[in-house]
């Protein structure tokens, strides 16, 4: 049939302009680089870049796609990089080569992730809006504080754990600590790459892109528009949500790797697994556009840089960042402006993700 | 055996009783309506039907399989597809897809199957889409197959609700209202898709409306609610007839 | 006794919490937003009081006064200036814009105060009040007296003033309100002014106890009275008080006894354990979706 070929082919075409966007972003940043143009600065950023980008497009799975509002992000993001960063310190050595360990650890901390986001999903998802909101804040706030308290070590008897201090470990002279309490965990093998980095990023589309125009993410879209309406067409409801949230969480799980193999030392502060992270991954997602996948990219990857451009304006650049955040909220919600940009723009067809979520 | 049989039930909400021993029978491949007045019960009794609330007392048997109780869930496996008053469509997705989130439990691949793409994806999502454009086709909207729910207009809005809830394959059909906020044509034209449904889906609909032109002309059988209780029953010209109903609908 | 004496500074850091939720439940209830800029007032408030009595030299009383009104001003303003063009808006756009407003106070008191820790002179006498075997300080005494005060004539404005009666009906309908010709606008405008008012008393309060100031002072006691508001119902005025109060308890409670690096995790803990329990918090409404 050629409508349904018109149709494949309208979705095919806009994923591929979303990996090819990546792909070309790249292949530019490659060779800035080794054409001496990129400052050690900006190179220092380029892992963390990646990881935004993970965490924006898997928070759009559960904002965007699933409709649901998290202000626990960074949790999984925690976990992945906490259970990973575990693993690699473990096996290090042990596993060869070195390679093949770090892909361990990916799936690792996707798969730790994964769990956690499904047993957090399965009392909270019932919860609606607001409530929700704040509930998974708390959770993202329980798990950076317990991965605080958390004394791991090992020696020639093996595992030890504590939550209470590095002491009561009771480990032997020769062991090692592993996880240190607010320390965190030191010496973690820095595997993390740009081009990982990248490679993670087209992984997350791929999985987040098919499986939002596949039968289970109707389903997550349809509970998303009309939660009543896809139950009476018999939507399992609770399991088409668990699966968005779970699947979100993994992959910010994935981020939270990359960020913990990026430098040596990890540990869980308020600035990079507290809420304050959640929030900044959620301007991302609505800045970008609730729902719109490469929108997602484009405005962690902006946002990223922008205090970053910002550097030489030194004190004023967070204000700036504060005011850009206001002013883009009133602008893009303000129909008489819109309809005054609109018409300098091409026309768009209708899109099967939802632009903006009342 | 009958399609639909409904005996003594009935709904308390704290101390008000908004149905009350309602019995109605409906036989395979009826068209059959169920009237009242603003307030009488009507949508309760179809959110009983189709579990949205659970009875306080009676029993609902679909073709013999007693559903009372059952989540909605279940209820639409069972086999009652329903519309709603209030149009809920899947609002942000293509009309196609609306279509195709009530093949859902028809088709089926694993959403690993979904995400890598595999054979049994492809081969699912093209029976799905012919399935789909047919079902757009019986109501005149395969036109508008890529657009946005919201965007279609107000009566084909209705009429996708009612391609939605066929996609789902369903032996008894409940339509809540399908003619409000219609023009007299539109009514027309609806009144002839509700009876190509009937006739060419094998399908038995009951249906809840005030469009007393739509009732009178394809309803077989009526029953008429009244403050929760049936006020008379049977065949739509002896109920319509019926002082008790006339009294009930022009007041004294 | 110790157990007692633990209790009452529950009590007192639950008072303040009280007061900040109240500003929170308030303006949920009239605007159906969550301001995460309302923690941020606090400190704003928290840091006019610093100036006016350290630099100023002014009396600690008249300070707290002079507090209050710049951050009802301040409260107006961003209400007018942010979130009235975006009263249609999506949820989530208002969302951001409040979280747009945090981060500008906070980088306006950066730019202004540096990030070094001031030390905040308590507004209160430094005198404490014997027992039995309890020793209670002025500024638990002071904190609670003012919660108390603050609650009483918070619900004799809203049940007995013809304003009062306008918050509820804006906040039961806001397009119905302005059909029986309620200034709507200004309604809002009063409770974000009556919201922001609290917050700079609350941040003298928690300063007085907890002196040492920064830009992000506010931010985490505003995420508690955030939660300490959701958990009692949010936009419920006794449920605020009520999550408050409870909030602060099992906070110092369980830095008594437990853990003093878990409390936080303890206090969300309990947070969740009651929305999943009951999903609108201890004395919401319960809003029943029709089909």
């Amino acid at each position: 049939m050629t409508v349904m070929k018109k149709k494949l082919n309208k979705t095919t075409k806009s994923n591929l302009i979303t990996y090819a966007m990546v792909v070309i972003v790249y292949i530019i940043v490659q060779l800035l680089v080794s054409g001496g143009a990129v400052s050690s600065l900006m190179k220092g950023l380029l892992v963390p870049l990646c990881v935004y980008s993970i965490l924006a497009v898997s928070l759009n799975l559960t904002v965007g796609i699933l409709g649901e509002l998290s202000l626990g992000h960074a949790g999984f993001m925690c976990i992945g990089a906490f259970t990973s960063a575990t693993f690699s310190k473990l096996t290090n050595g042990v596993i060869q080569p070195a390679g093949f360990r770090f892909f361990l650890a990916i799936l690792v901390g996707a798969v730790f992730a994964g769990i956690f986001g499904l047993l957090i999903g399965i009392p909270v998802l019932r919860l609606k809006g607001d409530y929700l909101a704040i509930v998974t804040l708390a959770f993202g706030e329980i798990i950076k504080n317990i991965v605080n308290v958390i004394y791991l070590g090992r020696d020639s008897h093996g595992i030890h754990f504590s939550i209470k201090d590095a002491a009561s470990l009771g480990m032997d002279a020769d062991g090692e600590m592993i996880i240190k309490g607010p320390q965190g965990i030191t010496g973690t093998p820095t595997d993390s790459t740009f081009t990982i980095g990248i490679v993670l990023i087209l992984v997350t589309l791929f999985i987040v892109l098919n499986l939002v125009h596949s039968r289970s993410g109707r389903a997550i879209m349809a509970i998303r528009d009309n939660r009543i309406a896809a139950e009476s067409v018999g939507i399992n409801i609770t399991k088409y949500k668990l699966m968005a949230f779970s699947i979100s969480a993994a992959l910010a799980g994935v981020a939270g790797v990359l960020y913990a193999h990026n430098l040596s030392t990890l540990t869980a502060l308020p600035k990079n697994f507290g809420y304050n992270m959640s929030i900044m991954i959620l301007v991302f997602v609505v800045l970008g556009g609730i729902g719109n996948i490469r929108g997602s990219i484009i405005a962690a990857v902006l946002l990223t840089m922008l205090p970053e451009l910002l550097r030489g304006l030194n004190d004023f650049r967070m204000l700036i960042y504060a005011i850009v955040l206001i002013a883009t909220m009133i602008i893009t919600n303000n129909e008489k402006i819109m309809n005054t940009i609109r018409r300098f723009l091409p026309k768009k067809q209708a899109q099967p993700v939802k632009e903006e979520t009342k | 055996m009958a399609m639909l049989e409904v005996k003594n039930l009935g709904i308390s909400f704290g101390g008000l009783r908004a149905v009350d021993g309602l019995d109605m029978t409906i036989e395979k491949g009826e068209l059959y309506g169920l009237i009242g007045p603003n307030g009488a019960g009507k949508t309760t009794a179809f959110n009983m039907l189709t579990g949205v609330y659970k009875p306080t007392d009676g029993v609902i048997k679909l073709d013999g399989e007693d559903i009372t109780g059952k989540s909605t869930i279940e209820i639409n496996k069972a086999g009652i597809a329903r519309t709603f008053q209030n149009i809920r469509l899947f609002s942000e997705l293509f009309v196609l897809d609306n279509v195709k989130v009530g093949l859902h439990n028809h088709y089926r691949y694993s959403t690993i199957a979904g995400i890598l793409r595999l054979p049994a994806y492809r081969k699912a999502e093209k029976e799905m889409d012919e399935k789909a454009m047919e079902l757009l086709k019986v109501f005149n909207l395969q036109d508008e197959w890529d657009y946005k729910a919201s965007n279609l207009p107000y009566g084909k809005q209705r009429k996708l609700e009612i391609a939605r809830a066929l996609a789902t394959e369903p032996k008894l059909l409940l339509l809540d209202e399908p003619a409000a906020g219609m023009n007299p044509n539109e009514t027309g034209e609806l009144m002839d898709t509700i009876q190509f449904v009937c006739k060419n889906f094998d399908m038995t609909v009951l249906l809840i409306e005030h469009d007393m032109k739509l009732v009178s002309g394809i309803c077989q059988k009526l029953t008429v609610l009244n403050f929760g209780q049936v006020l008379a029953q049977g065949k739509t010209s002896d109920v319509l007839n019926d002082p008790k109903v006339i009294k009930a609908y022009l007041g004294e | 006794m110790q157990f007692i004496s633990y209790l009452i500074n529950g009590i007192s850091l639950g008072s303040v919490y009280a007061i900040i939720a109240l500003g929170y439940t308030m303006v949920y209830g009239i605007a159906k937003m969550l301001n995460f800029a309302h923690g941020d007032i606090i400190m704003v408030g928290s840091y006019v009081v610093y100036i006016a009595v350290s630099s100023l030299g002014l009396n600690p009383i008249l300070s707290v006064v002079i507090s209050a009104i710049a951050c009802l001003v301040l409260g107006v303003v961003i209400e007018k200036v942010a979130y009235k063009p975006l009263r249609h808006a999506s949820k989530l756009a208002v969302l951001i814009t409040a979280i747009g407003v945090s981060y500008f106070l906070q980088n306006v008191a950066l730019l202004i105060f540096g990030a070094n820790t001031k030390s905040f002179t308590s507004v209160v006498p430094a005198v404490s009040v014997k027992l039995g075997g309890i020793t209670i300080t002025a500024e638990t005494i002071v904190t609670i007296l003012a919660c108390v005060i603050i609650m009483i004539c918070l619900t004799l404005f809203i049940n007995k003033t013809k304003a009062g009666h306008a918050m509820q009906a804006v906040s039961e309908d806001q397009d119905a309100a302005q059909l029986m010709g309620i200034n709507v606008n200004a309604t809002i405008s009063l409770t974000f002014a009556i919201g922001s008012a609290l917050a700079a008393v609350a941040g003298v309060l928690l300063c007085s106890a907890y002196p040492s100031l920064t830009p992000y002072t506010g931010a985490m006691p505003g995420i508690k009275a955030f939660v300490a508001a959701v958990f009692g119902g949010i936009g419920s005025i006794p449920g605020a008080l009520i999550g408050g109060i409870l909030l602060g308890v099992i906070e110092i409670l369980s830095k008594a006894y437990i853990s003093s690096q878990l409390s936080d995790a303890i206090v969300f803990g309990v947070l969740i354990v009651v929305l999943v329990v009951k999903p609108t918090g201890i004395l919401g409404k319960v809003i029943q979706e029709k089909v």
